[in-house]
């Protein structure tokens, strides 16, 4: 457990020496806060309209759940966002070890591949945790001048980080196939593309086809979570994408070992 | 210590090493010697449990490397080619790193890396970016790592590589310092390291070993005789003929001619002095004695012969003027 720690945390100081964490960091919040503002100006020229509307029609002005719709469309964006995070994160994991050769000193410590692996992953993920705290910056906003529901909010929040738990494994995994951390971040920027546009594909498709590919769509899985359900399948579907790609990741360690 | 059989291990293409077997005891440190690509790093990759081997075992301290890979590991401090330094991080904050990874307790982690730092001298640069160390301070931060929770075993590959010869003669310092402590593997390509640093030297060639014995069994064994450089002023076929006739010599080979003048390796039986006689033949003969010179054979002699066996005597011509040539490198 020690040695995992210690793994997770040279994994995060290696982001903050390097200018990644806070490229990342600053991309990430700009963004964010663009997005929130125009999210929030859209949201409000809208209910605006309804009141008018209703005035004019002599009803008093539909309930309008503004912070509610505020934050789901504002974290339903930043999901997206989060995509094009993500192999940033990611790229350097195993890329850079292999490149400067100081796998070698990984794999030949008294630790198993296992702990290196779940060490890297953590790392990543604390730092993926970094990035959804700093949207508490907008979501602030929404808590000082109203009163959002709670429930909703938390479960868009534990579907972002099963979400992030997910990619950020695929990107681990596909950090272990190459030394150049380009490549790395080039591959998995690609393969979260097709798993989130498999689901424009999806739309075209017959019957059969079409719940299989809606089903491997990354996003739509978060759909629930953002509407504050919570509901196993997709629990399961993000934590088995998980599980399934530190299992590759096991695999390419150990082939490394054999390939040498 | 370490008991190495029959390890074999072969990639999709080609054979690195084939049939490798020996053993090292303990406190004993062992030369592995070889040209580039001859096998030495993926036999010591092996050895410290990076990448399994095709076929045979390592065993060390009576665990298996490949049942039994963390307690070998344990045992096993380790140098790659490469130190494999995170060059962002500072030296102590390194070392730290390493410590822990290696399962140094918490509460010995500042005396234990302390320790390491000035068993390696490098207790000066503790605070600073490894990225901005000297190639030779950087080579001791890789020596400390290797040290660090003080295992029996050493394995070091190419200590000295890449280092100028003032960083080469403190890391061969390093090294019999540590000698007594730990049992050592250590490779190079440089000869003079392993007749300075070890008690027997394997020299492995295109992945089997070639030869096994103390640094001074080899150089007899393969030399048999001394060799002596000659260059006469006169006819060259003469003064073959006449040398080969005296007593003690074993044979006599013409390297370079030119002008009259012609260059002679003469080889002398084990431990017969010749000098004397060869100088007295040719001043008798009337021709002009330019040079007479005596040259042990070196390791580096040994190695050649060892490793191109066949085609030596083509390659060899100037070649054999012996100890003192600079280390065979690249």
């Amino acid at each position: 457990m020690r040695n995992i720690l210690a793994i997770v945390e040279r994994e995060l100081r290696t982001y903050f020496i390097s200018p990644v964490a806070y490229v990342v960091l600053t991309i990430f919040v700009f963004l964010s806060g663009l997005f929130f503002q125009t999210i929030l100006s859209q949201v409000m020229q809208y209910a605006m309209m309804q009141a008018m509307q209703g005035a004019q029609m002599g009803r008093g002005g539909m309930a309008i759940d503004m912070p509610g719709i505020i934050s789901r469309q504002f974290l339903q964006t930043m999901s997206v966002i989060l995509l094009f995070m993500i192999p940033m994160i990611t790229m350097a994991l195993f890329s850079e070890e292999k490149r400067r050769g100081t796998i070698e000193l990984l794999l030949t410590a008294p630790i198993t591949d296992f702990q290196v692996i779940i060490g890297k992953f953590l790392g990543a993920v604390a730092f993926f945790v970094i990035l959804l705290v700093t949207t508490w910056i907008p979501m602030a906003v929404l808590y000082i001048y109203g009163h959002p529901a709670s429930g909703p909010i938390f479960s868009a929040y534990l579907g972002l980080f099963l979400y992030g738990l997910a990619l950020l494994a695929l990107g681990l995994f596909i950090s272990t196939l190459t030394e150049n951390q380009i490549v790395s971040a080039v591959i998995s920027f690609g393969a979260i593309m097709v798993l989130w546009l498999v689901d424009v594909v999806a739309q075209r498709a017959e019957a059969g086809t079409k719940d299989v590919l809606t089903y491997l769509s990354i996003l739509s899985h978060l759909d629930d979570f953002m509407k504050g359900v919570l509901s196993t399948s997709h629990i399961i579907f993000y934590l088995s994408l998980m599980g399934f790609a530190l299992f590759l990741t096991y695999r390419s360690i150990d082939s490394l070992r054999w390939r040498g | 210590m370490i008991t190495v059989e029959n390890l074999t291990k072969r990639y999709a293409a080609k054979t690195a090493i084939e049939g490798v077997s020996f053993q090292v005891e303990r406190g004993e440190v062992l030369g592995f010697l070889g040209p580039n690509g001859a096998g030495k790093t993926t036999t010591m990759r092996i050895v410290t449990g990076y990448m399994p081997a095709t076929e045979g075992t390592v065993k060390v301290d009576g665990f298996d490397v490949f049942d039994q890979p963390l307690e070998v590991r344990r045992r096993i401090g380790y140098l790659p080619e490469n130190p494999p330094l995170y060059t962002e991080m500072s030296v102590s904050g390194y070392l730290r790193f390493v410590a822990k990874i290696k399962g140094v307790a918490n509460a010995n982690l500042d005396g234990e890396v302390a320790r390491v730092m000035d068993k390696v001298n490098i207790t000066d640069v503790k605070d600073r970016i490894i990225a901005k160390l000297s190639k030779g301070y950087k080579q001791r931060v890789g020596i400390a790592q290797a040290l660090l929770n003080d295992p029996p075993v050493l394995v070091l590959d190419e200590p000295t590589i890449g280092l100028d010869p003032k960083q080469i003669q403190e890391v061969r310092e390093l090294i019999k310092e540590l000698a007594g402590k730990h049992t050592m593997v250590l490779s190079t390509h440089i000869l003079p390291e392993v007749e300075q640093t070890c008690n027997r030297v394997i020299i492995i060639d295109k992945g089997k070993i070639v030869a096994v014995d103390t640094p001074q069994n080899l150089r007899a064994q393969v030399q048999g005789a001394d060799r002596i450089s000659l260059e006469v002023e006169g006819p060259a076929s003469e003064i073959v003929a006449k040398l080969r006739s005296v007593p003690g010599v074993a044979a006599v080979k013409t390297l370079q001619q030119n002008d009259g003048r012609t260059r002679f390796q003469v080889e002398s039986q084990l431990k017969q002095d010749v000098r004397r006689e060869l100088a007295r033949t040719v001043i008798q003969n009337g021709w002009g004695l330019l040079e007479l010179r005596a040259s042990t054979m070196s390791l580096e002699d040994i190695f050649i012969k060892l490793t191109t066996a066949e085609t030596e005597t083509a390659a060899s011509t100037e070649e054999m003027d012996g100890g003192d040539r600079p280390p065979l490198q690249g």
